[in-house]
């Protein structure tokens, strides 16, 4: 008796010291590897390096901020244009393939579930290529394109906006359709013979019960999409020229080739807060606050 | 039992495919399945290009623009030395990283779900955290990590290479993980543990003999959604590799405005070959294990 009434101190003991002790690991390593780099980075963006190979000191030089938005102004604006315009299209694209899937798969889901994912086993720079082939000046798109007349002979895809918001699209697209197909299989069945015995067409049905359950797919499914795309270098590199370079190619260029790490931290805090204003916008626009 | 089970999920199929709603009536219908249709083309299109020009026969460096039909790509897959090796070496890195994120990863999906403690909502914020951030901020606030030691912890500094890649993939999986696992843990059964204990198994037995292998399949996915996203990631690794380690991914990039060599299309589709299989039969087990149980 006295036995088991020790035994149980000692496990609530244990039991009050176990979640922390699971956390430990984790949560040592993100700060370490994530929220310490991040305050690095803030440290970075707010020293002065005059040379190339100088070693940069702290100095509250606010002039990079200056900087990062008098010189680099229209990338910001570019890539928040890009990636707004690929995530509209990505939601075009993928809420009908989610839908189609969630509702008319039947046992074929998971197969049909599988297809959206399998083409992302392939590198996200070797499907890049790929579409610099297929858009390339001697591709099929662009020769058809030209046949029936909606590009002039010397006229191109490659190297223009179309191709690299076309990019971004493409490259993110399953992050679109995963999160609206998610929310739109938890929908009860139920539900839509209710909606469907209630609305008489079909239509208003769709627009009054399915869509408002799936906005929180579309919600996540939108951020997924548009983070990555404001941020990325490698569409605009590949697929882009000079007059498409994003805030991603800049900061990579400043950073790894240029060396100017002051700027390109500054260049990241200020992306990073832009892209958090945006969130915050859409979160209070979209009613939805839980990201997870 | 078993019987009512399967009519049950027979029915709630039939009225899936059969009697949902189709915005616009028989027409609309058809225009969604054919815009579905057109959906699963675009993504598939990139796809058939890599396979067909891994048959290519290259004229001049660039695998870019078709010539004719050749199976001597396949012959010799291996013939770029240099990408050979950084695909090996994305291999190592994927492992070791997968291993580490997937058991701290798992220990905190254990932790948030099993226990109740104050500052949850805290813990869960810091932990999506570094999911919303953008890869290039991931990368270069690393780099600038990695590039002043004084600001280590310990004051230990690493030379870029191998290590800050493995410490830059554990660190972006470690979130994934430990949500995967944690949207799976959701629905178990917690009262299992506390009947193995009433049984008399220790907790540690319990957790060895209950508790790990019902949460297993959890812990498989988050693990082939590390090893994944490990071997594919570029931007992260491309900040914090350094001028003479290189990845799969970081070689081609390089590599890319002086040759692509039709080997990278090759090796590119022989890795598309294994993840479909390994797709193929986790979804089947899955499915037979669904059959089994009755769930």
């Amino acid at each position: 008796m006295s036995a088991s009434v020790e035994r149980d101190a000692q496990g609530r003991r244990r039991a009050r010291w176990t979640p922390w002790l699971l956390l430990a690991p984790g949560f040592l390593w993100l700060f370490w590897f994530f929220y310490l780099p991040l305050s690095a980075l803030l440290r970075m963006s707010l020293s002065t390096k005059p040379s190339r190979f100088a070693v940069p000191e702290f100095s509250w030089a606010w002039s990079n901020y200056e900087q990062a938005f008098s010189d680099y102004g229209s990338q910001f604006t570019r890539s928040f244009t890009y990636a707004l315009a690929a995530t509209s299209i990505a939601l075009l694209i993928a809420y009908p393939v989610a839908y189609v899937i969630a509702f008319r798969g039947g046992r074929y889901r998971n197969v049909l579930l599988g297809l959206v994912v399998v083409p992302f086993f392939t590198n996200f720079l070797i499907r890049t290529l790929a579409w610099k082939t297929i858009l390339g000046d001697q591709g099929a798109v662009v020769s058809l394109l030209r046949t029936v007349g909606l590009l002039d002979a010397n006229e191109a895809l490659l190297r223009t906006p179309i191709a690299v918001i076309g990019g971004l699209t493409y490259n993110f697209l399953p992050f679109m359709v995963l999160p609206i197909y998610v929310s739109l299989e938890k929908i009860d069945p139920k539900l839509l013979d209710a909606a469907r015995d209630l609305y008489s067409n079909t239509w208003r049905g769709f627009r009054k019960v399915v869509l408002p359950l799936s906005l929180p797919g579309v919600f996540a499914g939108s951020l997924l999409v548009f983070i990555p795309a404001a941020g990325d270098f490698v569409n605009a590199y590949y697929l882009g020229n000079a007059k498409t370079t994003m805030i991603g190619n800049v900061v990579q260029d400043q950073f790894l080739v240029q060396n100017n790490y002051p700027v390109a931290a500054a260049l990241s805090f200020v992306f990073i807060a832009i892209v958090m204003v945006i969130v915050a916008v859409y979160s209070r626009l979209l009613g939805t606050e839980d990201l997870t | 039992m078993t019987g009512a089970m399967s009519t049950r999920s027979r029915r709630r199929d039939r009225s899936r495919d059969g009697t949902v709603m189709s915005p616009g009536g028989r027409a609309g219908r058809r225009v969604v399945n054919l815009a579905a249709a057109a959906g699963l083309l675009y993504l598939f299109l990139p796809i058939f290009v890599i396979v067909a020009f891994s048959f290519n026969a290259p004229v001049g460096r660039f695998n870019a623009v078709w010539n004719r039909f050749t199976f001597d790509n396949w012959l010799n897959p291996f013939a770029d030395e240099a990408l050979v090796d950084a695909l090996l070496l994305s291999l190592r890195v994927a492992a070791i990283s997968t291993i580490v994120a997937t058991v701290l990863g798992t220990f905190l999906a254990i932790a948030l779900v099993r226990y109740r403690f104050r500052g949850g909502e805290g813990i869960n914020f810091l932990l999506v955290l570094p999911l919303t951030a953008p890869e290039i901020v991931l990368g270069a606030s690393l780099l600038t990590l990695f590039l002043s030691p004084t600001l280590w912890l310990f004051n230990i500094s690493f030379a870029l290479g191998f290590t800050t890649i493995v410490i830059a993939h554990i660190m972006f999986l470690v979130s994934y993980v430990a949500l995967t696992v944690r949207a799976r843990l959701r629905g178990f059964d917690w009262t299992l543990e506390d009947a193995a204990m009433d049984l008399g198994a220790t907790p540690t037995r319990t957790f060895w003999k209950v508790t790990l292998p019902l949460i297993t399949p959890g812990i498989i996915a988050a693990a082939l959604l590390s090893f994944a996203l490990s071997i594919d990631d570029f931007i992260i690794t491309y900040f914090v590799s350094g001028p003479s380690t290189t990845t799969f991914p970081v070689r081609i990039f390089g590599q890319s405005r002086t040759a692509t060599p039709p080997q990278i299309n090759v090796l590119s589709t022989m890795i598309l070959i294994v993840s479909v299989a390994i797709l193929a039969v986790g979804t089947l087990a899955g499915e037979r294990r669904r059959r089994r149980t009755g769930l």
